[in-house]
């Protein structure tokens, strides 16, 4: 009999998880499952109440009524060099950086990991406005260009080259590195960037994706300074474009406006699928760490 | 001795012109100093770029807050503390400082205590929960403006989403983005819907982190499930727990996108938080750099104060690995 009820316990016990478990996945699912519905509905469809699930005749229109409202080609080519000049600046400047930390000696070693950190608590808004200006008159006169870097692709990606955060991850993750190896190419008289190019990065990849994995989410979806720093459609990134369309469409046009949000989401969502792997390791690592 | 106090240039020299005592000690001396050179080297780039976009700029923004600037001419005039006078005088600021502290914490207790019950949740051994982990992470990676405009169409009072919902249940939706008591509320679900999956999965992580025996041994004891909760669950959560309260804190002092695609800090700046009033200040109609600058030095001053209190904390309280 005891044998029963606690099987009994365990069966609605059971149960209660799968239930609660489908619950989170539609809470967390169903926005993301809605903007795609709707991104095919006509605009009879988006009114109609109660709304459809699943509209009827999909309107694959909407999406290139969409790429046609605002210029979304010219804004996918602008995202793409933000974040391909963005995050390979920050790989570079971040890689350097932390082998340096890792493994080379200097006398003041500690006081630039400390500095290094400390960048990590100045938040973005303190920094917009004076980076701003300097994008404007004092980069002008420092160089004697003709124009200024406001609304220039230098203008958006340049502020974010460095890395805090990139620099402390990969130190970490290198450090962890089998001394062994180390020593062996010390001892073949391996110089620093052979033992760098050939021994280091290699073995320390995963954190490098990982950290590579989100920069890159970061500079795609970068919103603060792109919309400050750019005036005109040809220099916005998708996420700014996307905000300029939903502004003029207004709460009408929801269709289109849902095809457009699909054409920034998308690729992320394509990116998390294959790589949500690296992306959740290196976070946890940064959390479980310090 | 010169290399112990000042900079590459003094090293390199110091190594160059060394008066020769021995052979290796010389080489060794060498060998230093050429590491120093390409310590140096390797750390420029990042450090060049802090410094250009990260603490001159931090520097600079304290000169701004004391000056007044003309929005034509660029010409400055020091004003001394006439734009802290003005805004901690300024009726709206006392708002904004209040709606940040209401979203903040509303967001951070609402992501930290589902997190934590979703970590719970998908730490059972339950078939596809690794499916589940994953669409749970997903929003976090998503873009707040694109986020933002889906949730817009979500809480339409009339077609959207959540009326329907709402109407299930026989409860009229209120027109969340257009009441001033309404919006604020709206854009804390938004954000705790993006934020909540990263605070399971470092949850997980975590939970994952506890030694089975612990439990094994508050078994023995005959502690029940809520009993070994509260005594090994809990404490051993504490780090992470930590972590999570701090970087939430800081992730909220920031957020701006989902903002402003939903409200634009209205209605009748219900939603704006100190991010959109140094953004609306510096940015929007008014323009006021100056202003602009002092109210992102309070929102600095907070931030500062709450990451002080987090290494306060984690030296006394948190054990890392190295």
């Amino acid at each position: 009999m005891i044998n029963l009820s606690t099987n009994q316990q365990r069966f609605t016990g059971k149960f209660a998880g799968y239930a609660a478990m489908l619950l989170v996945v539609l809470v967390i699912g169903i926005p993301m499952f809605w903007m795609l519905s709707s991104s095919l509905k006509t605009y009879r469809e988006v009114y109609t109440f109660p709304p459809q699930w699943i509209p009827s005749n999909p309107r694959w229109a909407n999406y290139s009524d969409a790429w046609n409202a605002v210029p979304f080609g010219r804004f996918y080519l602008n995202t793409i060099i933000i974040t391909i000049c963005g995050s390979g600046l920050q790989l570079f400047c971040g890689i350097l950086c932390a082998y340096a930390l890792a493994f080379l000696k200097f006398p003041f070693k500690n006081a630039f990991m400390i500095l290094i950190l400390a960048a990590l608590m100045i938040p973005p808004e303190v920094t917009i406005l004076p980076n701003y200006l300097f994008m404007g008159n004092t980069i002008k006169a420092w160089l004697g260009l003709e124009g200024n870097w406001v609304n220039t692709y230098q203008g958006i990606f340049l502020p974010g080259a460095a890395t805090a955060f990139g620099t402390f991850l990969m130190r970490q993750g290198f450090r962890g590195l089998p001394k062994e190896v180390l020593d062996a190419a010390k001892v073949d008289g391996a110089g620093h960037l052979r033992t760098m190019w050939d021994i280091v990065l290699p073995m320390a990849r995963p954190i490098i994706v990982t950290f590579g994995l989100i920069s890159v989410v970061n500079k795609w979806n970068d919103y603060l300074w792109p919309l400050i720093i750019t005036n005109t459609n040809s220099m916005r990134p998708l996420t700014i474009g996307l905000t300029f369309l939903f502004d003029n469409e207004g709460n009408n046009q929801w269709g289109i406006i849902m095809a457009g949000t699909a054409f920034v989401i998308v690729p992320l969502i394509v990116v998390f699928i294959f790589a949500q792997r690296f992306i959740i390791a290196g976070l946890t690592a940064g959390a479980t760490k310090g | 001795m010169a290399e112990t106090t000042a900079s590459q240039a003094e090293g390199v020299l110091s190594a160059n012109q060394a008066v020769p005592i021995a052979q290796a000690g010389r080489s060794r001396k060498k060998l230093a100093s050429k590491e120093w050179v390409l310590f140096l080297l390797f750390i420029f780039p990042n450090m060049f770029f802090l410094t250009l976009f990260t603490y001159w700029p931090t520097v600079k923004n304290v000169i701004l807050s004391f000056q007044s600037r003309n929005k034509y001419s660029g010409a400055t005039k020091w004003i001394g503390l006439e734009n802290y006078k003005y805004i901690f005088t300024n009726d709206r600021f006392q708002l904004v400082l209040w709606n940040t502290v209401y979203f903040t914490v509303a967001t951070l207790v609402l992501t930290l205590v589902l997190g934590l019950l979703v970590a719970l949740l998908l730490n059972q051994r339950l078939r596809f929960r690794e499916g589940a982990r994953a669409v749970v992470f997903a929003p976090y990676l998503l873009s707040g403006a694109a986020i933002g405009i889906v949730w817009a169409y979500i809480f339409d009072p009339r077609y959207g989403l959540l009326a329907q919902i709402l109407s299930w249940v026989g409860i009229p939706s209120p027109d969340w983005l257009n009441r001033p008591e309404w919006a604020m509320p709206a854009i804390i679900i938004v954000y705790v819907w993006k934020n909540l999956g990263f605070a399971a999965t470092i949850f997980l992580a975590g939970l994952q982190a506890i030694p089975k025996d612990l439990y094994d041994a508050a078994k023995v004891d005959g502690a029940n499930v809520w009993w070994r909760f509260r005594s090994v669950t809990l404490p051993m959560l504490s780090p992470i727990s930590f972590f999570l309260l701090i970087t939430t804190v800081l992730a909220t002092f920031q957020a701006f996108d989902i903002q402003r695609v939903m409200t634009k800090g209205g209605p009748a700046f219900s939603t704006t938080t100190l991010v959109y009033y140094v953004y609306d200040q510096g940015f929007g109609t008014a323009e006021n750099y100056g202003r602009a600058a002092a109210a992102a030095l309070v929102l600095f001053v907070a931030m500062l104060t709450i990451t002080i209190i987090q290494f306060r904390f984690s030296e006394n309280q948190v054990h890392y690995d190295d």
